[in-house]
Parts: structure tokens; C-alpha cells; sequence
């Protein structure tokens, strides 16, 4: 490896004619990052035929486009409208969509194409320097691993609500219920089915999202009278300027979540819980925590990064292994059998050109993305100036295609609806939602992880700490689960010590 | 996008009575696996080949519906009767899915159209091993029974089946771990995670040319011709045991397919089959080209269905 590569690669990815398809990639890709449930996934998968005509560079720079634009794209309906157009930007709706209410809807915009830029970035560079190196180290993770991954991102969650913890484990458990419906990979049987074809393909992550999110929040608007302030806001043209000056006071946020996002990303499914951490983590370690959740601009600085940094890092297993790191990446890779190229370990060998031109794209396609919806926020900010009345309908029926798109039927809107009155009720009566959301996601990849540790342990618990990395990660895990219940025992104690020394300290 | 291609269809809905019959409208293609598998990939080859070649005067949407290890697929062309504008590529849960998990529907439900290829299976381990021959590995796993981890993707499904086999013919016994997909599988394999797998060429190919796989038997009754896979022997070779099990690709369509629409697809996949991308599309993937249709198509799968039943009853892994 060396610079001559990438230099090689960048001459393929800076030709017109590659620029041209990156844009329009970008421009693809972010109107389906808007459209809930048209994921990044159906929209390669749709566009994969039009590339059979191009050379394989050019066909992935239009994937790869459509995949940042997708990236980029799913922030926007997470804090405009509080529905997450794509799963990683769940946790962005948390402190997202009460900016927009407040009438910030530019700021945090901003803010959030600007972490995934950052966050997207920090991986690209790891990837080119050290691809071979972290292949090695990705081989290294089988389901004990992954699953003390996926403990850890749990453990990260717990003791965050500061709500009632009984409430937030009805919640967890609902979400693991739900995830647990359809095929159980280990033994092959449907679950919890009972005879309905439609619930075969159990319950989608991002149709219950849409609906507990977006319709819940409509129902719950609706009835409250609650009018969007964002008219107030006004059409500020420096908005992406004046929040720039703020940003690099969250830099600890932005190294932590890019570090997080890139860790998470080498396992399928990872943009999503790495979000989630990242945005957990942010909250701990914030000295504001009480701010995160009412429109705290890290708490979307947070997750923005880490769900760029882990989709970037969902290629690096595709061109180094063969593997898919997202759904996204296994289309794409089908894409490569395709194109005549065979993924694995030899593309970089044998397919330089290829490979670094891809490389290479990864670096000006997020350039020319995230100048593209820079360049958008004050139109995506005016959106919220349409009066409520004839907004709220338009999202209903965006959320109905986004339903429908998922899986090309009509149940999923139907089940979207049903979400819609379940993230009502939950709001209502002051249940968290988030536990729900990362139970439903997680729940059958952990589930999985677990099981086939334990199948390979012949039942022995044992497995999670004897290999090493899974040990201390799972170490990691214990530690979080257990500080919730140590933190008040040594407030109190060293709250006491404190009193005994200055009487007015608190 | 499909509101426009239905639109744009019913203004060319005005084509003369032609002798032969065309499709009308869009054709549905059904994956009954997910995005990105072998079954996809096909899928969406031929799909790529037919805007290419203009094959079609209709387009093709694909439309995976994975859900049941498959069953939600086979039952929505299942419950599509004399509809001539979907088709269903199948692959091995034509027949285990059924049979595991008693989901009512049968290949019999549906109009066979055409055998594309079948696809085989290769006993790998990883590189770093000892084991040169499959024989080795098969005294080393014997000496140590249930203590050798055989990797495979779902449970009860073709690869479940062939591990069961080699148990039988071998009188040893394997824990077997089920991952999601095929190149997971070799992945684990290659990160030592699993100590044998039986995944197919191509999803283990790239591996093992860089050295990090080895190839220890087919199991199939020959040798396969490509020059790359050609010194791999048999496992009747190998082990002295007749283990041999091929992976349908496969296109079906509805219960009662009218018949002119069945000609259209058998003559359309022909078309496909003979390009020259399906061509390198195979040899690459070392997948066996097996064009058939009609009575010897049906002929097949009936010999395939008899031989899950029997393999499965042996296995028990029946539906209880």
C-alpha cells in the first residue's frame, strides 16, 4: 500500500464522468434517506440493473453515492418531523426534533450533516491507511464477541432514562417480545406466528419506528394544539456558519462517536446500536445530561458521527472479506459478482483500480454530499414554515409509501398505524420509547449471537470470558450494568465526605 | 416507481393480438430469500441481462420476500392462481421449508418454468489446520466426536442436511453452529470461529485463493470441470462415502400459469441463460449449468423432493 494507490485511485474517482454519477448518486440517495422505510438498501438494490452497462468503478461510485446520500438524508425527517428516515437516526430524533420545535431546526441540521461528515471522514482514513490490519482484526470477532457487543450496548442504555427503570423494563421487554416474532435462525421454527402468513417475516424495525415516532407524535400533536415554532426561525442563510462556531467545543463527542461508530460498523447492523451508544455515552459523560433529550445539539453531534463513521466502516469487511457489513454492503456486494468481480480478500490485489477508486470516492462523494445538503439546510429549515394543518397530512401519506416500501406491502402500514397508537399510549403514560426501539433492533441480532456462542461452548457461559476480546468487552458491559447501583452509594458517601470538609458544598 | 410503470403500462395496453403471448405488465420476479444471497444475486443478473439485452418488452421488479425461511414468498405465488405476470426463483427451502416447519404449500402448487443451475457444495476447512485430505480431518474429527464445530447457514436447510449426511456416512458426530448467510459462514471459518464449513464454491472462493481456506471434497458424483476446482476430489474419492448434493436454481411460476405464458418464459430464460454475462456468471461461481424445462424439469424435482424427504426423515429433522 501507499500513496501512489490512492493517487491512482483518485485519478478514477475525479474523472467527470465519475463526478457526475457521484452527484447524482448523492441527490438519489438523499431523497431516499428522506423517505422512511425506501432504506439505503431497496434504493441500491432498485438502481443495481443500471449499472450493468457501466465500468465496475463507476457503478460503485453510484451506489456508494446513493448509500452516503442515504447517510446523510436520514437526519433530515429525524429532526423535522421526529421520524427517522433510516434506523441510525432513531436517536437523532432525541434532541433533533425539540431543537426544530424550538425553532432551531438550522442548527441542528447543521449540526447533523456536519457530524456524519466528520464521523464519515475519521473512517475513511482509517480504512485506507490500514485496511489489511483491521480485516485481520474484524476475523477476530465471532458471535461471543459479537454478543458482548451487543451487551454493551445495553449496559450503555441502562440507568439513562432517569424515568422510572420499571417502566423502561415493560418497555425493553415489549421490544424483545416483538423481536423474537417470525423465523428462529437457530432451530429453523417459526415463532409466535400462530398460523399468520404476515407475521412470517415478523415485525420491521423501521416500520414500528415510523410509526411509534412519526404517527405517535402526530396523534399526541393533534391533540395537544401543538403548532411548530419553526416560522419563527425565519430563513437564515448564516445558520451553517453560526453553528459551525459552536461545534468544535463538542470535539470530545465527535472523536468518541467517530471511534465508537468505526468499531460498530465491522458487524452487520452496527450504524444503528452505534448510534445509540454513542448518544449514551455523550449523556454519561456530558456535564449537562438533564439538557440531553430537550434539544441538546450534542445529543445529535453524537449519534450523526457515529452512524457515518460505522456505515463507512461497513465497507471495509466487503472489500477486504467479502462480507457484508450492512444490508446495503450485501447488495452491493452481489453487485461485484455482477460486475465479473469476485469480493474477498484478492480485490486489492487484482482489482487495484477498483478497489482505490473506491477508496477514493469515499472521499469525494461525502465532500460533494455534505456540501450538497449544507447547501439545503435553510430549504429543508423553511419546510417547517408550511402551516401544520397542511403539513401533518403530507407526512401521514410520506409515512404510508415509507410503510409500504419496506416490503412491498400493505400490512406493514397497517402495522404502522397500530405503532402509531402504541407510541401514543407509551408517551401518554410517560413510557420510554427509546428501551422499545433498541430491544426491537438488537434484539434478534443478540439473540442469535448468543445462542450460537452457546452452541459453540457446548451451554458453557464460560466463552464470554476466556477469549479475550470478548472478555473485556463484556467486562466493559458488566461495569456499566453495575454503575448505576454503585453511582448513588458513592455520591452519598462522597457527598457526606464533602459536607464534613466545606458545610456549604452540595 | 411502480406507480409509473403501471401508468406507462396501461398506455401501451393497446398492442395488436399477436399469435404469441407477451406480458402486458410489469412482471413480479420473487426472491424468497433475502437481499444479497445467491438466490438474489441470480435474480437480479437475469433481471440486469433482460434491460441489457431488451429482452423483455415489460420490466422486471424483484421483490425479496424472505420472511419463514422462505414460506412468505412461495405463499404469496402460491395464493396468485392463473396469474401470468409473477415468477419465483427458488433454492433448497422449495423443499426443506415445508418439511421443517409444516407450512402448508408443496412445488406441486406451483408451475415449474425452468432449471437454470445447480449449485455445489465443498467441504472446506480453514488453511492453517493440519488436515490435508478429507480423510485426515474425518480421523482427527472421529478421535474427538462432538468437539469439531461444523458451520453452516440456517438450520435445517441444505447445509444442516449435507453436515447430517457426512455424520451418518462417517459415524461421527459434529455441533453444528447456524450463521445467517452463506459468507458469514466462511468468514468465521477463515476467523477460526468454526472449525469445517460445507459452504458453496463462490462463497469461499475469494478465501481460498488467498491462501486462507483449503478445499478438502465435493459432494457431488463428479469432479466440477472449471480449471480452478478441477483437483478437488469427490467425497467418494476422498472418504469412500456417497454423499452427493446439488442446490436447485430454479424459476417457478404461479398455480395454473396459462400455458402460452409458460412458453414466454421458458424462451425468455433461454435467452438469458445464453448470454454470454450468465455464461461467465456460472463458470465463475463454479455453479453447474443445468438448463431444463417441462417433463424433464418436473422429472428432477420430484427425484429432489423424494430425496429431502428421505434425508431429512434421517436426520429428523422433520416436522413433529
Amino acid at each position: 500500500m501507499g500513496f501512489e494507490n490512492l493517487f491512482l485511485g483518485f485519478q478514477v474517482a475525479l474523472s467527470p464522468f465519475n463526478i457526475f454519477i457521484a452527484v447524482v448518486g448523492i441527490a438519489l440517495g438523499t431523497i431516499i434517506g428522506v423517505l422512511p422505510g425506501l432504506g439505503g438498501a431497496n434504493g441500491v438494490a432498485i438502481l443495481l440493473p443500471l449499472t450493468f452497462t457501466m465500468p465496475p468503478t463507476s457503478a460503485i461510485i453510484l451506489l456508494t453515492s446513493i448509500y452516503w446520500g442515504a447517510l446523510f438524508g436520514g437526519a433530515i425527517t429525524s429532526v423535522l418531523f421526529n421520524i427517522p428516515g433510516e434506523p441510525w437516526s432513531v436517536a437523532t430524533t432525541f434532541d433533533g426534533y425539540p431543537m426544530a420545535k424550538q425553532g432551531q431546526g438550522g442548527q441542528a441540521l447543521t449540526a447533523a450533516f456536519t457530524s456524519s461528515f466528520v464521523g464519515a471522514w475519521f473512517s475513511i482514513v482509517l480504512i485506507t491507511f490500514f485496511a489489511p490490519v483491521l480485516a485481520e482484526i474484524a476475523l477476530k470477532f465471532g458471535p461471543p464477541e459479537f454478543f458482548a457487543i451487543q451487551l454493551l450496548t445495553f449496559s450503555s442504555f441502562v440507568g439513562l432514562g432517569g424515568g422510572n427503570p420499571l417502566k423502561s423494563l415493560v418497555s425493553i421487554l415489549f421490544g424483545f417480545m416483538l423481536a423474537s416474532v417470525g423465523l428462529d435462525i437457530v432451530t429453523g421454527q417459526l415463532r409466535l406466528t400462530f398460523g399468520f402468513v404476515d407475521l412470517m417475516k415478523g415485525f420491521n424495525f423501521i416500520v414500528a419506528v415510523i410509526g411509534l415516532f412519526g404517527v405517535g407524535e402526530i396523534l399526541l400533536s393533534v391533540e395537544e394544539g401543538l403548532r411548530f415554532q419553526g416560522a419563527r426561525a425565519g430563513m437564515n442563510t448564516r445558520v451553517v456558519l453560526d453553528t459551525w462556531k459552536i461545534l468544535p467545543r463538542y470535539y470530545r463527542t465527535f472523536v468518541r462517536g467517530s471511534f465508537i461508530g468505526f468499531w460498530m460498523g465491522f458487524k452487520p447492523g452496527g450504524a444503528t446500536p452505534a448510534s445509540f451508544m454513542s448518544y449514551a455515552f455523550a449523556k454519561r459523560f456530558s456535564r449537562h445530561p438533564e439538557r440531553f433529550g430537550k434539544g441538546e445539539i450534542e445529543g445529535i453531534v453524537a449519534p450523526e458521527t457515529a452512524a457515518h463513521s460505522a456505515g463507512v466502516a461497513a465497507m471495509l469487511p466487503m472489500i477486504t472479506l467479502g462480507i457484508p457489513g450492512s444490508p446495503t454492503a450485501a447488495v452491493m456486494l452481489g453487485g461485484l459478482i455482477i460486475w465479473g468481480l469476485q469480493p474477498g480478500p484478492m480485490l486489492f490485489k487484482e482489482q487495484p483500480e477498483f478497489v482505490w477508486g473506491l477508496i477514493a470516492s469515499m472521499y469525494t462523494g461525502n465532500v460533494i454530499g455534505v456540501l450538497m445538503v449544507l447547501a439545503c439546510v435553510p430549504f429543508f429549515a423553511a419546510i417547517l414554515r408550511i402551516p401544520f394543518a397542511i403539513l401533518t397530512p403530507v407526512i401521514v401519506v410520506v409515512c404510508a409509501i415509507g410503510a409500504y416500501a419496506v416490503n412491498n406491502a400493505m400490512i406493514d402500514v397497517w402495522y404502522m398505524l397500530i405503532f402509531g397508537v402504541v407510541g401514543y399510549v407509551f408517551k401518554k403514560l410517560d413510557y420510554p420509547l427509546a428501551p422499545l426501539v433498541l430491544a426491537l433492533v438488537l434484539g434478534d441480532l443478540a439473540e442469535n449471537a448468543l445462542r450460537q456462542s452457546l452452541i459453540m461452548s457446548q451451554g458453557s457461559l464460560g466463552i464470554f470470558f476466556t477469549r479475550p476480546i470478548a472478555a473485556v468487552i463484556t467486562a466493559l458491559a458488566i461495569f456499566f450494568f453495575v454503575l448505576p447501583l454503585v453511582t448513588p452509594w458513592w455520591r452519598t458517601r462522597r457527598g457526606a465526605a464533602a459536607t464534613a470538609a466545606t458545610p456549604r458544598g452540595h | 416507481m411502480n406507480v409509473l410503470v403501471a401508468l406507462v403500462s396501461i398506455l401501451f395496453l393497446v398492442t395488436p393480438a399477436a399469435a404469441a403471448w407477451e406480458p402486458t405488465k410489469p412482471i413480479e420476479f420473487v426472491v424468497p430469500a433475502g437481499t444479497g444471497g445467491g438466490a438474489d444475486q441470480m435474480a437480479r443478473l437475469i433481471h440486469g441481462i433482460a434491460e441489457k439485452h431488451k429482452l423483455s418488452p415489460r420490466p422486471i421488479v424483484v421483490v425479496n420476500k424472505s420472511g419463514g425461511a422462505g414460506a412468505e414468498g412461495f405463499l404469496h405465488v402460491k395464493g396468485k392462481k392463473g396469474d401470468a405476470h409473477t415468477i419465483i426463483i427458488t433454492l433448497s427451502n422449495l423443499f426443506t421449508t415445508p418439511l421443517h416447519t409444516g407450512v402448508p404449500f408443496n412445488w406441486k402448487d406451483l408451475t415449474p418454468v425452468a432449471r437454470l443451475a445447480l449449485d455445489q457444495f465443498i467441504l472446506w476447512v480453514n488453511a492453517e489446520t493440519p488436515y490435508k485430505t478429507a480423510k485426515e480431518y474425518a480421523a482427527a474429527v472421529k478421535e474427538k466426536s462432538g468437539q469439531f464445530k461444523m458451520g453452516g447457514t440456517g438450520s435445517a436447510q441444505e447445509d444442516q442436511i449435507i453436515t447430517i449426511q457426512l455424520e451418518q456416512a462417517l459415524g461421527v458426530k459434529f455441533t453444528y453452529v447456524p450463521f445467517k448467510g452463506g459468507g458469514e459462514v466462511c468468514v468465521n471459518l477463515v476467523g477460526k470461529h468454526v472449525d469445517s464449513t460445507v459452504n458453496n464454491p463462490i462463497e469461499c472462493a475469494s478465501h481460498w485463493k488467498a491462501g486462507r481456506v483449503r478445499p478438502l471434497a465435493v459432494f457431488d458424483t463428479g469432479r466440477i470441470p472449471e480449471p480452478d476446482w478441477k483437483d478437488i476430489p469427490t467425497v467418494k474419492d476422498a472418504l469412500g462415502a456417497d454423499i452427493s448434493y446439488n442446490m436447485l436454481r430454479g424459476i417457478f411460476g404461479p398455480p395454473d400459469m396459462p400455458k402460452e405464458a409458460v412458453e414466454w418464459y421458458v424462451a425468455f430464460l433461454k435467452k438469458v441463460y445464453d448470454t454470454p454475462e450468465f455464461k461467465e456468471y456460472l463458470s465463475k461461481g463454479a455453479l453447474k449449468p443445468a438448463f431444463a424445462t417441462g417433463a424433464e424439469y418436473v422429472k428432477w424435482v420430484e427425484g429432489a423432493e423424494q430425496l429431502h424427504k428421505d434425508l431429512m426423515t434421517k436426520g429428523g429433522l422433520l416436522k413433529k
